[in-house]
C-alpha cells in the first residue's frame, strides 16, 4: 500500500484532526437529535469560537510561554472559546430557531434560517475581524513528545487529542447519567411524551444548543492552534464534521466521535496515497460508501437510545 | 448575614427576575439589541493590525449616537406603552385577514396578467446595460435552476444539496462540445445545438447518482448530494488534462441558430431564457397535476404510505430527480454560452444552497412563488451594491432570510395544496415527510 511507509504517522496526525471534527461533529448530531434539524450556523460557531481563543491569548499577550503558563493559557483560550461559542449557538436558537418553532414553521425554513444565520455571522467576522488568516501566537514550545511505533507524537497533536479526549469523556457522561442529559434523551425519543412528563423542552433545547456551543467553540481554538483562525475557516471543517456526523449515525453521540475520528484518519491515508488536493473527494466518497452499506451511518442509533 | 436579609435579598433578585420576563421589558432588550447590531453592521471595518477598530469604531464613536438615540427611544416607547408593537401592527393584521379568501374576478385577473406580460417583454429594454445583464445571468438563469429545483424539492419533497453539479456538468459539456477543453470533441457544434447533449449528460448523471442514493431517507440524501457536488467541482479544478483545471474554458461562443446569432447583447438572451421558463413552467405545471404529481405529493407526505399503496417510490423519486438535474443542466449551457467563460470556482456548494434558499424563499412547490423568490434573490445583491460595501451584502441577505423565515416560513407565494399539508401537519395529521413540523413546535 502507498502509506506503509509513514502508516502511523499519519494516523496519529490523522486522528489529531479528526478528535476536532469530532468535537464540532456533536454539536451537530446534539442538535439533530433532539430538533431533527441541521444547524447550519453550527459552524459559524466553531468559527467565533476560535476568534474567542485567539483574541483571549493575544490580549494576555505573553512572550514566550511555558510550564503553568502554557497550561493556562490553553486552558483558558480554550474556555473563552467554549464560552463564546456558548453564548453564539444560544443567541442562535434565541433569534433564529425559537421563533419558528413558535409558529410551528416546516422543517425547511428552519434550513434556511440556519443558513441565514450563517451567512451574517460569517461576514459580520470578515468584517470586524478581517478577511485574512490569523495565526495563533505560541503557547508553548512545539516539538516532538515521544514516539509511538517510530512515529512522532508533537506538542500539538498531543494537546489538541487530550483536551478533545476529556471533552468527549465529559460530554459522554453528561448525557448519561445528569439530568440534563435525561432531559436531552427523553426530548430525543419523544418530545410530546417529554412534555407530558414534565420536561421544559424549551429550556432542554436551549441547553442543548449551549453544550454544542461549548463543544464547537472549543474545537475551533483547538483547530486555531493547528492552522490558524480565520473567518471563513467554519464552512469546510462544518461540512466535514457534519460528514462525520452522518458517517457515525447523526443523532448518535458515540456514532460522531468515531465518524470524526475515522473521517480524519481515513482522510489522512487516503491524502498519502492519492494527494491532498483530492482530500474533500476522499471524504466524501467514505461516506457514501459507507452509507450504501449501513443506510443510517456506522453506529445508526438515535440520541435517545445511546447513552 | 440574618435571615430578614436573605429573605429580602432573595424577593429583590426574583422581583428583578420577573421584571425581565415581562414582555414589555423583553421586547425593549431585543430592540436595544438589534440597535447595536444595526449600529455595527453600518460600522466601520475591522483592520489587520487592531482588530477590535471595527467594533470601537461602530460603538464607541459618533458613528453609533443615532444608533444608541433610537435604541432609547424606542425602549422608552416599549416600556411606557407595553404592548404598543401590537397595537401598531394591528391593522395589518385585519388587512391581511380581510384579504385572505377573497376570490379575485376573472376579467381583473386577465387585466393584470397583461399587464405583467408587458411588464415582462418590454420593460427590459428600458434597463441599462448592467441591469440587463443581472437579469439575465442573476436572476433568469437562477429562475431556470430553482424552477427546476422545485421539482425535486417542492414536489418530490427531496433535499437536493448537490444540484449545481448538474449546472457544472452542462456548462462543461458545452465547452467541450464548443472545442474549449483541453480534450477535443468529435465534432464541434454551436452551444445551440449542444442542448440535448447537455440536457442528457446531466440526466444520466442524475440517474447515476439518484439510483443508489435514492434509497436514502431525508437528511442522509441531502449530505450525500452535497457530497457529490463537491466531488464534481474538485474533480474538475483537479482534472488538469480534461478541465483545464482552475484555469477552466475560456471564449465558449454565442449562441447561433436559424440564421440569428446572439451576442454579448443581454436582451436576446433574456427573451430566450422568458420562452425557456415558460415552456418548463408549462411543461412542469402539466406534470404537478398528473398522475406523476399525485404520485410525489403521496411520496413527500408519506413515503411508507405511498409505497403500501403500490406507488413505484424509488422509479418517482428518480425520475424527479431526473428532471431537476436535466432542467440544471440546460440553464449550464445558456450561462456557458452567455458568459463565454467558466471555471469551477463558478459552481460552489454555496450556489446550491442559494438555489434552495430561493426556491423556499419562494414558497417550495408554488412555481409562481419559487420565480418571485428566486428573481427577488438574484436581484437584491445587486441592488445592495450601490448602497451597502460590497463585501457586507451577505450580512444583509442573511439577515433577510432570517427575518423573512421567521415571518414568513412558508414563502412569498405558497402553494395552495402546500399549504394545505403545513396546516394539517401542524394539527397532527400526516406530515411524515422531511417538511412538517420539527419536534419541540409549540401551537
Amino acid at each position: 500500500m502507498c502509506f506503509t511507509q509513514s502508516f502511523w504517522q499519519l494516523t496519529i496526525s490523522g486522528l489529531a484532526l479528526g478528535s476536532v471534527y469530532a468535537l464540532i461533529a456533536l454539536g451537530y448530531t446534539l442538535v439533530y437529535g433532539v430538533l431533527q434539524l441541521i444547524n447550519f450556523a453550527h459552524s459559524e460557531v466553531f468559527m467565533l469560537g476560535g476568534f474567542g481563543g485567539l483574541f483571549l491569548v493575544r490580549g494576555l499577550g505573553i512572550d514566550n510561554p511555558s510550564g503553568v503558563t502554557s497550561v493556562l493559557l490553553v486552558g483558558g483560550g480554550m474556555l473563552a472559546g467554549a464560552l463564546l461559542g456558548a453564548a453564539t449557538a444560544f443567541t442562535l436558537e434565541r433569534v433564529a430557531y425559537r421563533p419558528l418553532r413558535r409558529r410551528g414553521a416546516p422543517r425547511l425554513a428552519f434550513l434556511i434560517s440556519a443558513i441565514g444565520a450563517s451567512f451574517f455571522l460569517l461576514n459580520l467576522a470578515g468584517k470586524e475581524f478581517g478577511r485574512f488568516n490569523n495565526p495563533m501566537p505560541p503557547l508553548y514550545t512545539s516539538g516532538k513528545v515521544f514516539s509511538v511505533f517510530g512515529a512522532q507524537v508533537t506538542t500539538n497533536q498531543l494537546v489538541v487529542a487530550a483536551s478533545a479526549l476529556v471533552m468527549l469523556i465529559a460530554l459522554d457522561r453528561i448525557i448519561a447519567k445528569t439530568r440534563l442529559g435525561m432531559g436531552i434523551r427523553s426530548v430525543a425519543q419523544d418530545a410530546e411524551a417529554a412534555s407530558l412528563m414534565g420536561v421544559d423542552i424549551d429550556k432542554v433545547i436551549t441547553r442543548t444548543f449551549v453544550l454544542g456551543g461549548l463543544l464547537g467553540g472549543a474545537a475551533g481554538f483547538l483547530f486555531g492552534i493547528q492552522f490558524g483562525v480565520q473567518y471563513n475557516m467554519g464552512f469546510s471543517a462544518g461540512t466535514k464534521a457534519f460528514t462525520a456526523a452522518v458517517l457515525g449515525g447523526i443523532g448518535n453521540v458515540r456514532g460522531a466521535v468515531m465518524g470524526g475520528l475515522v473521517l480524519g484518519v481515513a482522510e489522512n491515508l487516503g491524502v498519502a496515497c492519492v494527494s491532498s488536493a483530492w482530500r474533500d473527494v476522499i471524504a466524501f466518497l467514505i461516506l457514501v460508501l459507507v452509507l450504501m452499506l449501513r443506510p443510517t451511518g456506522l453506529l445508526g442509533e438515535r440520541l435517545g437510545r445511546s447513552a | 448575614m440574618t435571615t430578614v436579609d436573605a429573605v429580602q435579598r432573595g424577593s429583590t433578585w426574583s422581583g428583578v427576575q420577573r421584571w425581565a420576563r415581562r414582555d414589555e421589558v423583553r421586547r425593549a432588550a431585543c430592540l436595544v439589541a438589534l440597535m447595536v447590531t444595526i449600529a455595527v453592521i453600518t460600522g466601520p471595518d475591522g483592520s489587520q493590525n487592531s482588530p477590535y477598530s471595527g467594533l470601537r469604531g461602530s460603538l464607541l464613536s459618533r458613528h453609533a449616537i443615532p444608533f444608541y438615540v433610537l435604541a432609547v427611544i424606542l425602549a422608552a416607547t416599549s416600556l411606557a406603552g407595553g404592548r404598543w408593537t401590537t397595537a401598531a401592527t394591528a391593522p395589518v393584521r385585519a388587512l391581511r385577514q380581510r384579504t385572505t379568501g377573497i376570490v379575485i374576478p376573472k376579467p381583473v385577473k386577465l387585466v393584470a396578467l397583461a399587464l405583467l406580460a408587458v411588464l415582462v417583454l418590454y420593460y427590459p429594454t428600458t434597463l441599462a446595460p448592467f441591469w440587463q445583464t443581472v437579469l439575465v445571468d442573476q436572476m433568469g438563469i437562477y429562475v431556470l435552476l430553482a424552477v427546476g429545483l422545485n421539482v425535486v424539492v417542492g414536489f418530490a419533497g427531496l433535499l437536493d444539496l448537490g444540484y449545481i453539479a448538474f449546472f457544472a456538468i452542462g456548462a462543461y459539456t458545452t465547452a467541450y462540445f464548443t472545442d474549449k477543453l483541453p480534450v477535443h470533441p468529435p465534432f464541434t457544434l454551436n452551444p445551440f445545438f449542444v442542448f440535448p447533449i447537455a440536457v442528457g449528460a446531466a440526466l444520466l448523471a442524475g440517474v447515476i447518482l439518484g439510483g443508489p442514493t435514492l434509497r436514502l431517507r431525508g437528511d442522509y440524501l441531502a449530505i450525500v448530494t452535497l457530497g457529490f457536488g463537491e466531488i464534481v467541482r474538485i474533480t474538475a479544478v483537479n482534472s488538469d488534462a480534461i478541465t483545464n483545471g482552475p484555469q477552466g474554458a475560456f471564449g465558449i461562443p454565442h449562441f447561433s441558430a436559424f440564421g440569428y446569432h446572439w451576442t454579448l447583447d443581454s436582451l436576446p438572451y433574456y427573451y430566450l431564457l422568458l420562452v425557456v421558463v415558460a415552456l418548463v413552467v408549462f411543461f412542469f405545471r402539466r406534470l404537478d397535476d398528473s398522475r406523476v404529481g399525485r404520485a410525489w405529493a403521496a411520496i413527500r407526505e408519506d413515503e411508507v404510505a405511498a409505497a403500501a399503496t403500490g406507488i413505484p417510490t424509488l422509479k418517482f423519486k428518480l425520475m424527479a430527480f431526473a428532471i431537476g438535474a436535466s432542467t440544471s443542466g440546460f440553464a449550464g449551457v445558456i450561462y456557458a454560452s452567455k458568459v463565454g467563460f467558466i471555471n469551477p470556482d463558478n459552481f460552489p456548494l454555496l450556489l446550491s444552497i442559494l438555489v434552495l434558499t430561493m426556491v423556499i424563499f419562494g414558497g417550495m412547490g408554488s412555481i409562481y412563488g419559487v420565480i418571485l423568490g428566486a428573481a427577488v434573490l438574484g436581484w437584491l445583491p445587486n441592488y445592495l451594491r450601490d448602497y451597502v460595501p460590497a463585501q457586507d451584502r451577505f450580512i444583509y441577505f442573511g439577515a433577510l432570510l432570517i427575518v423573512m423565515m421567521i415571518f414568513r416560513p412558508q414563502g412569498l407565494l405558497p402553494s395552495r395544496r402546500r399549504s394545505r399539508e403545513l396546516r394539517l401537519s401542524e394539527l397532527g395529521i400526516g406530515g411524515a415527510d422531511g417538511t412538517g413540523p420539527i419536534p419541540g413546535s409549540t401551537q
